[in-house]
């Protein structure tokens, strides 16, 4: 009996927590304890979680290498910004149709794309990314290869906070779903998996559209908090430092995913002024945490109450789902 | 009136047909660039079956040894570029044995990560120690005299660069089919297993096969220094890419089609440019691969192979 009412109390707890923290760092904002500085690298943090969870569930879950996800981010960043600005649409109404279109953007790439397997996949996608960009900077409507200037600053605390929490629900009950069984069944063999039934191609875009269209979303919380946005920022070296973060918090682990996000946010603040060194670092992550360990920091495990369970103590605690 | 119509259409028709050869001599030049790095992918993919991602990253270190060969030691532009096929020769043989070595036996994911690694490496530690700023490829190194041929521009810079590929292929072409050396080659990439039984030596055929890629990268490098006149340390990324594309072209692992593959890249892209947008000239080179994947994912000179369990 007893093991029967400790879900909900977990889930009381992590319910006060998560009020807790947003409560903690709204009142600090707004007191102004939390600077300009420190408010900008928490957007970044914000944002860059949601770009790792989401590109965790292609990469990592769905074990499909994709080099493109700084082109959903442009896609999203976009469409959001013009809706606000040209079309004058509320900012919830810009949130829901850039993630729309990253997400439709992400399916008409990921139809013809995912039929390829591996590394052929990792080149196309990166291909795809870069031709929005370069498209984007053709386009005369959306500034060129100046961008967009002037968006207004929309994405406060509350919108960042609702939304990486939105991403990570929806990513972690998808993956804990039968769909999601059926998404790792993909990566772990995808022969096998064909073989009990499974339409892979239909999984692989499934993942590959849900991951675009919270790139879409992230690259309009980042589109109205910087003030400016030009194809530049969402070139090949924006989608390695995502991969960069999926891959030092391990493939397949969405607590790893959030953990190396904020971790990685935190080193390019603190390298702010040595971008050479930064990007040597990321290059020396890459190589190192794939030599010595290819899953990952955190592997496939998530960091939950089965490990603090284990931490007190509790040898047989009840699965975490 | 009547008499100059026809004349002046005469006319036109020609200074088609001399734009258009004038594009594809162009387009020569640019695709024996892209063919030799095109080799170079063609290599390491047929044996170890690796993208090296930092493979256009070898190819701008190649141009920067060639660079401070000429200005600093004062060098003529050949022996800068033995030069610099010599030390990334040994770059290519150090990166294979310390990046991708340890993970042969590792999925290929984790391969291509390592090797988006070894890229950003080399671009940023070279930012690093030489400063993001281009440099202008040392004027000593060429002076470019233009040949006026029937109403035809031909650069000695032209004629320099595609007389140095077929040079580099044939050798290239000797080496693979001739020498005990490129017998191992092709057995390795046939088939690992059978060929270490048979007693060949795969560590240092896969190192050999990294050597001859790298070398032939920085002979593009040297090439490309002379041919945009400039150098910087994000050089790599494009052509890098433009030449992977042609390998996938040509069928990639293939040698014969990395040639093919690089010379058709070259041609396609200065028509692009020459005659559409220059502003979408690196969208097409994706355009291209993403239809290539689609269509004949094995490229023109590849053979279709099942799908084993």
């Amino acid at each position: 009996m007893q093991k029967m009412n400790i879900k909900p109390v977990r889930f009381a707890v992590e319910v006060i927590i998560l009020v807790v923290l947003f409560t903690v760092v709204q009142y600090l904002i707004s007191t102004g304890l939390l600077n300009q500085y420190y408010q900008i690298n928490l957007t970044s943090m914000c944002i860059n979680i949601i770009l790792a969870v989401s590109l965790n569930l292609i990469n990592g879950f769905t074990g499909q290498l994709s080099l493109g996800h700084a082109g959903f981010m442009a896609v999203g960043a976009y469409v959001s910004a013009v809706l606000t600005m040209n079309a004058g649409m509320p900012f919830l109404v810009s949130c829901i149709a850039a993630a729309l279109a990253a997400g439709v953007a992400g399916f008409l790439i990921g139809v013809p794309t995912l039929r390829l397997k591996g590394d052929y996949l990792a080149i196309a996608t990166l291909g795809f990314g870069e031709i929005i960009r370069v498209v984007l900077q053709n386009i005369e409507y959306v500034g060129g290869p100046a961008g967009i200037l002037g968006i207004p600053k929309l994405s406060t605390w509350p919108w960042l906070f609702g939304s990486v929490l939105l991403t990570v629900l929806v990513v972690v009950n998808l993956v804990n779903s039968s769909y999601g069984r059926a998404i790792v069944s993909v990566r772990e063999d995808e022969i096998a998996a064909e073989l009990m039934g499974i339409n892979t191609t239909r999984y692989k875009v499934l993942a590959f559209s849900i991951g675009a269209l919270f790139a879409g979303l992230a690259g309009a919380l980042y589109a109205h908090f910087f003030y400016v946005i030009k194809p530049e920022t969402f070139n090949f070296l924006k989608s390695f430092d995502i991969l960069v973060m999926v891959v030092l918090g391990g493939l397949g682990s969405t607590t790893g995913a959030v953990i190396a996000a904020i971790f990685i946010t935190v080193l390019t603040a603190v390298l702010q002024s040595f971008p050479a060194i930064r990007m040597i670092l990321y290059a020396l992550i890459l190589i190192i945490v794939m030599i010595y360990r290819p899953q990952g920091l955190m592997g496939n495990k998530e960091l939950g109450w089965k490990i603090f369970g284990r931490l007190w103590g509790e040898k047989h605690g009840p699965a975490e789902y | 009136m009547s008499l100059s119509l026809p004349f002046t259409k005469a006319h036109k028709e020609v200074a088609i047909l001399i734009e258009f050869t004038q594009q594809l001599i162009n387009g020569l030049s640019l695709g024996a660039i892209y063919a030799l790095i095109a080799l170079g992918y063609t290599m390491v993919y047929g044996i170890i079956m690796l993208i090296n991602f930092a493979h256009g990253d070898i190819m701008m270190v190649g141009a920067y040894v060639g660079f401070f060969s000429i200005s600093v030691l004062g060098n003529n532009i050949v022996v800068a570029m033995v030069f610099a096929m010599v030390t990334c020769a040994a770059l290519g043989v150090v990166i294979e044995k310390i990046a991708y070595r340890p993970l042969r036996n590792s999925t290929r994911i984790a391969a291509l990560i390592t090797a988006i690694g070894v890229s950003l490496f080399l671009e940023y530690i070279t930012i690093f120690l030489l400063g993001p700023n281009q440099r202008v490829y040392p004027a000593q190194a060429f002076t470019v005299t233009n040949y006026h041929i029937a109403g035809l521009s031909i650069s000695n810079k032209d004629v320099f660069v595609i007389a140095c590929a077929v040079v580099i292929m044939i050798i290239l072409q000797y080496i693979i089919k001739r020498t005990k050396t490129g017998k191992a080659m092709r057995a390795v990439s046939l088939d690992k297993d059978a060929a270490l039984l048979m007693g060949v030596s795969v560590d240092r055929t896969i190192s050999i096969t990294f050597a001859i890629g790298s070398s032939l990268a920085a002979a593009a490098g040297v090439m490309i220094g002379v041919y945009y006149n400039t150098v910087n340390p994000l050089m790599g990324i494009i052509p890098g890419l433009k030449a992977f594309v042609a390998a996938v072209l040509g069928g990639i692992g293939i040698i014969p089609g990395a040639m093919v593959g690089g010379l058709l890249m070259g041609i396609l892209e200065t028509m692009v440019s020459g005659y559409g947008s220059s502003l979408y000239r690196d969208a097409f080179a994706f355009g291209v691969l993403i239809l290539i994947l689609l269509i004949k994912p094995t490229g023109l000179f590849g053979k279709n192979t099942g799908e084993k369990v």
